[in-house]
């Protein structure tokens, strides 16, 4: 059955458009069915992430609005056939999107997808409880930094208000994803570490992001970073985070905890 | 910049674990119902304006949210020459 994620975070720029490109693709990799799904209209980046932005000719608001079908507006990834991007509108009003249209566009990719990936814009606006309205999972993603777990917090509030399953009665699943984590400066005291941030939000792991070059490097060329360098931290982890939103188990390594000792001789090794 | 600056540099991310533990603590009890501290505030402040005239100026309310907590502290200046209002 299909799932619907909605990556989240109230706060800008923490890395929800990277991380639903990163996890899409990841589970895409899987062989599953997968959409990511922009609602962030008027300010759209997730096909440039993806590297889709030439290909771009419908978008989601001419779905809700009936001047596309869902499938003129779906834009198949050439890497990966089984990964899908539906871009959000760049010139329309974001007041073009309803609740009515979304849950339509939302019930269709039920359907044909395993895996619906709505990438949230910041803020707490409509646009942001749009996206998380029909959501089975939350990705909350988070940096460790206060205004950032604040800002999570108020949103892990606004899913068990204001989600279709919370007002149903029941609990909507929320994940945390702790992004840009700097295991040394984590270690000398100067970042809030995994458990902190942990303690404070109260939801459970399901992955540590490291800081890394990798990550931009990736979206310079538009791709998502787990296809970019399989083999970079940054890629590893959100695989590993991707298996446990399928349900696998897999041990969950805080990077940099693995360092040995001739690692810390000899460098300061960006994760 | 002293040569040993370093040695008494505090770590800062106990102090972020720690403002953050009583900022949230008061944000979830407030979002949702109304923030009592501030509910308090308003109908203090209304209640002397009906006795008295008070000059907006002269009103020093401060609020200092702690732990376990929260004061409220209205500081206002009730000049000599204030006539009374009928209540």
């Amino acid at each position: 059955m299909a799932k619907v994620i909605v990556v989240t975070s109230g706060k800008g720029g923490v890395g929800k458009t990277t991380s639903t490109a990163a996890l899409g693709a990841a589970l895409a990799q899987r062989g599953e069915k997968t959409v990511v799904v922009d609602f962030d209209v008027g300010l759209r980046n997730l096909d440039l992430v993806m590297g889709a932005e030439r290909r771009v000719v419908y978008d989601l608001i001419n779905v809700v609005q009936g001047d596309a079908k869902l499938s003129q507006a779906l834009i198949r990834d050439k890497r990966l056939e089984t990964l899908h991007l539906l871009p959000a509108s760049q010139t329309r009003d974001k007041d073009n999107l309803t609740a009515e249209g979304v849950e339509k566009v939302i019930d269709e990719l039920r359907k044909s997808f395993d895996w619906i990936i709505c990438d949230s814009p910041a803020g707490i606006e409509r646009g942001a409880t749009l996206a998380m309205r029909h959501a089975d999972i939350a990705v909350v993603v988070t940096n460790p930094e206060v205004s950032s777990v604040r800002d999570s917090d108020r949103i892990i509030g606004l899913l068990d208000a204001k989600t279709k399953k919370a007002e149903d009665g029941e609990r909507i699943e929320k994940h945390l994803l702790l992004t840009r984590y700097d295991p040394n400066r984590a270690e000398h005291g100067d970042m809030l570490k995994v458990d902190d941030v942990l303690e404070i939000l109260s939801i459970p792991l399901l992955g540590i992001i490291p800081e890394s070059m990798d990550v931009l490097r990736a979206s310079n060329l538009g791709a998502p970073v787990t296809l970019n360098d399989t083999n970079c931290a940054p890629a590893l982890a959100y695989r590993d985070a991707a298996r446990r939103l399928a349900g696998e188990q897999v041990a969950m390594t805080i990077p940099g905890e693995r360092r040995g000792f001739i690692n810390k001789l000899f460098g300061r090794r960006a994760a | 910049m002293s040569l040993f600056s370093f040695l008494n540099r505090r770590n800062t991310a106990p102090m972020a674990r720690e403002r953050l533990q009583v900022l949230l603590a008061h944000e979830r009890a407030t979002v949702g119902h109304s923030d009592l501290v501030g509910l308090l505030r308003e109908e203090i402040l209304a209640v002397i304006a009906k006795h008295v005239q008070i000059d907006g100026e002269k009103v020093n309310v401060t609020m200092e949210r702690g732990e376990n907590v929260s004061t409220l502290e209205v500081d206002i200046e009730i000049p000599v020459t204030a006539s009374v209002r009928a209540a």
